[in-house]
C-alpha cells in the first residue's frame, strides 16, 4: 500500500515536444507534452490512434524512432534527466527502472524458447533480484539456474496463471493470448521496475479475458503498488483502472483530472465529446452523439487548438491562438480558450 | 409476429476438416458452426455477437454464399441457397450485400474509388450503361456522407472512417434488401465509431434495409440490434430482443459478456470477470454443456447433458440448465 500524503514523483516530463521527420520536413508529433506520475499511481493515457500517447511513452525510455528528434523539454525518470543519460547509463535505466508492456504478447516472446526459459533468464542475468537470504555469490551455476527457474514459477503465479509449473515449460505458441500477456506481465514485474507502461495491452483480447486482465492489473496495483503509465483508447479502462487521467489530442495534453472529476466534469470539448460517443439507449432507440470530422493528420494540423475544426462551443480566437493548460480546480488542468476567460 | 421472415437458417452446420497423417486422411475437424436456428424479418437488425473464434464471422460468409455449409439449410426471401442457380443466383448477388472487418483490405490499392462503386453496378448489371452507373455512384457517396471529390481518389488517400463510408456506398450502389455487416466499427477510432453507427440506422430506415449485424462490441451490438443473439463455439446460447437480452441475460456466458465491458464511470462497480480461463479450441468441444468449463455456476448435469436452446418467455431463448442463474449478480450496461 501507498501511503497518500506527498509521494515521490517517479516520472516528470515537462514541455515536451518531439518533431519527426516525414517527407522530407519535420512536423510536430508532441507538442508542449507535461505529465507527472507519482509512486503507486496510475496515470490514464487517453486517445485516438495519432494522439501521441504512444510516442509519448517511447520517449520515457528514450526508445523513439529514427525519425525523430526532442526539440525542447525534459524528462525525467526519479528526478534524473533521461535525455542527458549516456548510453550505459540508459541501458542500465531500460534494464531495471521502466518495464513496457506491449499490445501484441506474441511479437515480445521468443517462440522458440519455453516460457520459462525466458522468464529465468532476467533472474539469471540480474541475480540481485532472487533477494535470496544466502550469498548468491556462492551460488554455482547450476544453483542460480534452480533459483531462477523457481523465481520464475512464483512470477507467473503472481499474475495468476493457472498451474504455473507446467506453463513454464511451456512455448509462446501453446498458450492463449490472454495467457501469454500475464507472461509479460509476470516479466515486466520480476524486475520490479519503478515504472510500467501499458500501451494498448488488451486491446488484442476478447473482452472475456481483457475483464481478467484489468482485474488483475488492479489487484496488483494494491498488492504490489505499481506505479502505472496506462495508455488506451478506451474510457471504461481508464475509469476502471486510473487514478488520474490526461486526455491527449493531436500531439497535445488536452485535459488532466483526476479520475473522478474527469468522468463527473470533463471540462475540454473533445474529452466531453470523447464520452458521449458511448451510444445511450432511450426507449428502444439509440441515440449517437457523434464527433463531427476525424483527427487531422500531423502534416496537416490545424493552427491554434487543434480540435476547432470539430469543436462544437468554438470561439474566434481557437483558429490562431494555441491554448495554455490552465489549471480549473485541484490538479485539473485544461487547455481551452473557453477557460481562460478571467474568472472574477 | 408471424410475416414471412427475409432469411431463415434451420440446423446450419459447418465443419472445417483438419488434414493430418501421410494421406491428408481428416483426423479431426474445426467445428465452426455446429448447429443454428434463426429467423430474420425484414426490416430487422439481427446482431450476432460473440468473442473470436465462436464462429461469427463463418456464419456472415455461408449466409452470402461464400462458403459451403456442411449441414442444414438457409433460406432467403423463401428460396434454398444451395439449390441457387444461375438467374436466382445473380439476383441473390444483388440483393444480399456484405461489408468486411477491414475497409482497406476490401478494396484494391490501385483502383480509384470511382471505379470501385461503379463496378458492381456493371458487373451485376444493375445500371444500364457507364453514364448511369456514374449518376448512381455519386448519388450513394452523397447517401453515406462523403464528398463526390473523394471519387477520384486511391484508398490510401482517406481516412480509416471514409473508406468504411466507402465500401458502405459500395454495398448500398446495387440496391440491396440485406446487408451483413462484419465488425463494422472494429477498424475505426472511437470518434468515429459513432458516426458510422448513426449512419448505418439512417440508411437503414430511410433505404428499408434489413442487417445482420456481427460483433464483438457489445456497445455497437446493443446500439443497432433489435434482436440479439449470443454466440459460443458455434452454438447460439441466447437470442432474444435487444433491450430484453440486456437487461435480463439468461445465460452466464452472456452474464459475463456483459459484465466485462468496462463502463465509463470509476464509481460504477468495478469490471466482473465472470468467465474463467479461456475458450477452448472448436477443435475439442467439451462434452455436455460446451460453456462448463468457464461457468463459475455448472454442475454435475452440466458436464454430462447439452442443453437444447429452449424459449423461456415470449421471445427469449436460452440453451442453459440453470437460466437465469447469473442474473442477480451482473451489473451490465447501464441505460
Amino acid at each position: 500500500m501507498v501511503d497518500g500524503a506527498d509521494r515521490a514523483v517517479v516520472l516528470e516530463v515537462a514541455d515536451l515536444c518531439v518533431e519527426l521527420g516525414i517527407g522530407g520536413t519535420w512536423v510536430r508529433a508532441l507538442d508542449d507534452v507535461s505529465l507527472t506520475i507519482h509512486r503507486g499511481e496510475t496515470l490514464g493515457l487517453v486517445g485516438e490512434s495519432g494522439s501521441g500517447k504512444s510516442l509519448t511513452a517511447l520517449s520515457v525510455a528514450r526508445l523513439l524512432p529514427d525519425n525523430a528528434r526532442v526539440v525542447r523539454g525534459s524528462v525525467r525518470l526519479l528526478g534524473e534527466d533521461v535525455l542527458a543519460k549516456g548510453a550505459r547509463e540508459l541501458d542500465r535505466m531500460r534494464a531495471r527502472s521502466v518495464a513496457f508492456i506491449f499490445q501484441n504478447p506474441t511479437t515480445y516472446l521468443n517462440p522458440v524458447l519455453t516460457v520459462g526459459r525466458q522468464v529465468a533468464e532476467l533472474f539469471e542475468l540480474n541475480p540481485e533480484l532472487l533477494d535470496s537470504a544466502e550469498g548468491i555469490g556462492r551460488w554455482s551455476r547450476r544453483e542460480l539456474g534452480r533459483q531462477a527457474w523457481r523465481k520464475s514459477i512464483e512470477y507467473l503465479g503472481l499474475v495468476k496463471i493457472p498451474d504455473p509449473e507446467r506453463i513454464v515449460t511451456q512455448y509462446p505458441f501453446e498458450l492463449s493470448g490472454g495467457m501469454q500477456q500475464r507472461v509479460v506481465i509476470a516479466m515486466a514485474l520480476a524486475r520490479r521496475p519503478d515504472l510500467i507502461i501499458a500501451d494498448e495491452i488488451t486491446t488484442a483480447l476478447d473482452v472475456t479475458i481483457q475483464a481478467q486482465i484489468l482485474s488483475l492489473l488492479s489487484e496488483l496495483r494494491r498488492s504490489i503498488g505499481m506505479t502505472l503509465l496506462l495508455i488506451t483508447h478506451d474510457m471504461g479502462i481508464v475509469a476502471q483502472l486510473a487514478d488520474r487521467v490526461a486526455v491527449m489530442y493531436s500531439g497535445r495534453v488536452v485535459e488532466v483530472a483526476d479520475a473522478r472529476s474527469l468522468f463527473r466534469d470533463a471540462q475540454h470539448p473533445y474529452s466531453k465529446a470523447l464520452l458521449e460517443t458511448v451510444p445511450t439507449i432511450h426507449g428502444s432507440r439509440a441515440v449517437f452523439r457523434p464527433i463531427p470530422g476525424s483527427m487531422p493528420a500531423l502534416t496537416d494540423a490545424p493552427a491554434g487548438c487543434r480540435f476547432h475544426p470539430r469543436c462544437a462551443y468554438v470561439l474566434p480566437e481557437c483558429s490562431s491562438v494555441t491554448p495554455l493548460a490552465l489549471r480549473t480546480g485541484p490538479g485539473h488542468t485544461v487547455a481551452c480558450h473557453r477557460y481562460e476567460a478571467p474568472a472574477g | 409476429m408471424t410475416r414471412e421472415p427475409l432469411l431463415a437458417v434451420d440446423r446450419l452446420v459447418k465443419h472445417f476438416p483438419l488434414r493430418s497423417g501421410l494421406f491428408g486422411k481428416s483426423a479431426a475437424s474445426v467445428r465452426a458452426v455446429d448447429g443454428l436456428d434463426f429467423r430474420i424479418q425484414p426490416g430487422e437488425t439481427f446482431g450476432l455477437v460473440g468473442e473470436s473464434g465462436c464462429g461469427k464471422s463463418t456464419v456472415a460468409l455461408l449466409l452470402v454464399k461464400l462458403l459451403e455449409a456442411t449441414s442444414g439449410r438457409i433460406q432467403f426471401a423463401g428460396r434454398d441457397l444451395a439449390g441457387m442457380r444461375r438467374g436466382a443466383l445473380k439476383e441473390f448477388r444483388r440483393a444480399v450485400q456484405i461489408v468486411f472487418q477491414d475497409p482497406y483490405g476490401s478494396l484494391d490499392p490501385r483502383q480509384t474509388i470511382r471505379s470501385a462503386l461503379m463496378e458492381p453496378l456493371l458487373t451485376l448489371r444493375v445500371a444500364a450503361g457507364r453514364a448511369e452507373a456514374r449518376e448512381t455512384v455519386v448519388r450513394c457517396t452523397a447517401l453515406v456522407g462523403l464528398d463526390a471529390e473523394i471519387l477520384a481518389r486511391l484508398p490510401h488517400e482517406l481516412s480509416g472512417g471514409q473508406r468504411q463510408r466507402v465500401v458502405i456506398a459500395r454495398a448500398l450502389a446495387v440496391a440491396p434488401r440485406f446487408i451483413v455487416l462484419d465488425e463494422p466499427t472494429s477498424s475505426v477510432d472511437v470518434s468515429v465509431q459513432a458516426q458510422i453507427l448513426s449512419l448505418l440506422e439512417d440508411l437503414k430506415r430511410q433505404q428499408g434495409l434489413t442487417y445482420l449485424v456481427i460483433s464483438h462490441n457489445l456497445v455497437a451490438i446493443r446500439a443497432l440490434s433489435d434482436v440479439v443473439a449470443v454466440m459460443y463455439l458455434g452454438r447460439i446460447v441466447e437470442m432474444a430482443e435487444s433491450a430484453e437480452l440486456f437487461a435480463h441475460p439468461a445465460h452466464p456466458y452472456s452474464a459475463a459478456l456483459i459484465s466485462a465491458i468496462p463502463v465509463p464511470d470509476p464509481e460504477a462497480p468495478r469490471v466482473a470477470a465472470l468467465a474463467k480461463g479461456d475458450v477452448p479450441s472448436p477443435v475439442r468441444v467439451p462434452p455436455g454443456c460446451r460453456y462448463h468449463p468457464r461457468c463459475p455456476y455448472a454442475e454435475s448435469v452440466c458436464r454430462q447433458e447439452d442443453p437444447p436452446l429452449i424459449e423461456l418467455r415470449q421471445g427469449h431463448h436460452a440453451a442453459c440448465h440453470f437460466p437465469g442463474v447469473a442474473g442477480l449478480v451482473s451489473g451490465g450496461l447501464t441505460a
